[in-house]
């Protein structure tokens, strides 16, 4: 190429970017990502359940999926061992015996538990379970930590709204203090 | 150096603190007049010494080149070590053996790990990092459109924030200062501005957190205020001056300068700018402090003022009295280190370390302090100070404050006990 379409080329470049307001501070090589892309890796899942998935779960399905997947690990009904216990100990959280931290006494927000699930779990295969998958298995660990009932369907409309028992045990670290 | 007069004990003019802590004059002086004031034990016995060899390798070629050098076959037990969850072989921590480094940078191959689903197998060539969420621009980059962007350096350590928990414990672990404090390592890293990043992609000023989420099996992720996401942290691609490795995030991390270990994602795949914290596993049920009142501190984001002697350490027995060399590491998330004081009488008295250049902010920094061991009982402790002005607490001062219902951000001061046989021992004091 020749000098003279090179320096053509870079001033309608620049002409460009300051047409779009684009930043300055960078070269600008990122390529614009869309929408699709974004969706099949925008996994996280915050305490609004913004992005929850469509399907459900019952604690009777998550007690299907428990025994095939996670029982390994975290023991019957969640009692742990070999790796987290994820049902018991609340009301250890204070006292002078150690806590207890389950998702059941420790664990503020539903979400991230749907969240971690679907992204880490099963261990050795994470990212395997379906949608139903997760939230069934979701619902099973919240009802055996008896914060929702036998017969609740947990998804993207009930899961935000589940309140935690430890939901108000987090403050803000301010150094000093 | 600063010496407090009133810690002075003994009429030695050399004399610093308690219990043998002399002034560093005292290496520069042996040999001279000055060494008549050492003690004849301090001193080598040419008689003991062996006769001078001619060695095998003084008079045969050495061995040839290799691609990638590796340390000599003697420094075999310069390793990490580490600790596993049951039924993985890649989840847990490993240590750096700092009782056998010197220096402020930890060489790559010692850099000390904490992964949640072991170490991925990235190709660099299909690797992508996303930004998106609160954004004008969503925007993807590949390393190689990374690789052309202007790139910064910086010296920084990393310290996971479970580092020294084993502090919280009742008794003294009779560990060293690889498993106590072996969770911190510093390295010089590369990369580019994440702020330049953001920029780009045109940040709602309604963002205040952003999630950074790695690619590994776990998909570690956590959410980091805006403010540091703009400030001082890099997309790091290069650790001491050769590609990040793959237990530290190959191929590109997150380096978040001072931050808890965990915020300093690696394996970075995405970033949302967000209103608020995503709330993730590891910001929630994992790194909060657990107060004696069951009340947890959620997001200890800066790991605080703290400093470790490295040696003399456990381990490291001392095989006879005289001239030593007290060395060790201090560190501080908040800003630089102003002062490390050593004592050697278990904290009655204190002398000022010498800090060696460079005294960087967020950086491992090391100290060095003479001490003239006179053979008895001695109890070694280090102490730092920031530029704040935080000094770094006693134990019972910590645990005072925090209680021992977490595992998180110990940074109480660490002391050894020196036997008359001159053995180091983990101690409380």
């Amino acid at each position: 190429m020749s000098t003279r379409n090179s320096l053509l080329i870079a001033v309608s470049a620049l002409a460009l970017i300051s047409a779009v307001a684009v930043a300055a501070d960078g070269p600008n090589l990122g390529r614009v990502a869309t929408p699709e892309e974004i969706a099949a890796w925008d996994i996280s899942i915050g305490p609004d359940g913004v992005g929850l998935p469509p399907g459900s779960g019952t604690p009777k399905q998550g007690e299907t999926v428990y025994l095939a997947k996670c029982i390994a690990c975290h023991g019957e009904r969640g009692a742990g061992k070999p790796n987290d216990q994820l049902v018991g100990g609340q009301g250890t959280l204070p006292g002078d015996k150690p806590p207890m931290k389950t998702v059941g006494s420790f664990w503020p927000y539903a979400t991230t538990i749907f969240d971690y699930v679907r992204r880490a779990m099963p261990y050795n295969e994470s990212k395997s379970l379906t949608n139903d998958e997760v939230y069934a298995v979701v619902a099973y660990i919240l009802q055996l930590n008896g914060v929702v009932g036998e017969n609740d369907t947990i998804d993207a409309r009930t899961l935000p709204k589940v309140k935690m028992p430890n939901r108000d045990g987090f403050v803000t670290f301010a150094r000093g203090k | 150096m600063a010496t407090d007069r009133s810690s002075v004990h003994g009429s030695d003019l050399n004399t610093v603190a308690g219990n043998g802590l002399v002034h560093r004059r005292m290496f520069l002086m042996a040999g001279t007049a000055a060494a008549a004031s050492i003690p004849s034990a301090a001193l080598p016995n040419p008689a003991a010494a062996d006769a001078l060899q001619v060695e095998p390798w003084m008079k045969l070629p050495g061995s040839g080149f290799v691609g990638y050098g590796q340390p000599s076959k003697y420094e075999d037990k310069v390793v990490r070590t580490w600790n596993t969850a049951p039924g993985t072989i890649g989840t847990g921590t490993s240590r750096t053996p700092h009782h056998l480094l010197d220096g402020m940078i930890t060489p790559n191959g010692l850099h000390f790990e904490r992964h949640h689903s072991g170490i991925p197998d990235i190709n660099p060539d299909t690797h992508r990092l996303l930004i998106h969420g609160l954004v004008k621009r969503p925007l993807i980059f590949t390393l190689e459109t990374l690789a052309r962007y202007p790139m910064e350096s910086r010296i920084a350590f990393i310290e996971c924030g479970g580092n020294g928990q084993l502090l919280y414990q009742k008794e003294p672990a009779q560990v060293g200062v690889q498993q106590i404090h072996g969770q911190v390592s510093c390295a010089e890293w590369t990369g580019v501005k994440l702020a330049v990043l953001l920029q780009e992609a045109g940040v709602d000023p309604k963002a205040k957190w952003i999630l950074a989420e790695g690619a590994d099996a776990a998909g570690m992720s956590r959410s980091i205020p805006m403010e540091k996401a703009m400030d001082d942290a890099l997309v790091a691609l290069y650790q001491n001056g050769e590609h990040v490795r793959p237990a530290n995030g190959y191929p590109m991390r997150l380096l978040l300068p001072g931050y808890e270990g965990n915020m300093n994602v690696k394996w970075l795949r995405r970033i949302k700018a967000t209103e608020s914290p995503t709330m993730t596993k590891d910001e929630t049920s994992k790194y909060t402090i657990t107060l004696p009142d069951g009340k947890s501190l959620q997001f200890v984001l800066p790991q605080e003022g703290k400093s470790v002697i490295t040696r003399p350490s456990p381990g490291l027995t001392m095989k006879e009295p005289g001239l030593y060399e007290i060395s060790g590491l201090a560190w501080s998330g908040y800003g630089k280190i102003n002062k490390v004081e050593v004592s050697a009488d278990g904290g009655k008295s204190w002398a000022a370390a010498a800090l060696q250049q460079p005294v960087l902010p967020k950086a491992l920094t090391r100290f060095r302090m003479a001490w003239q061991w006179n053979g008895g009982p001695a109890i070694l402790q280090s102490r730092a100070t920031d530029d704040t002005g935080y000094v770094q607490p006693t134990r019972e001062q910590m645990i005072a404050k925090r209680g021992t219902r977490t595992i998180f951000h110990s940074n109480a001061i660490t002391t050894w006990s020196i036997s008359d046989k001159g053995e180091v021992k983990h101690v409380y004091a």
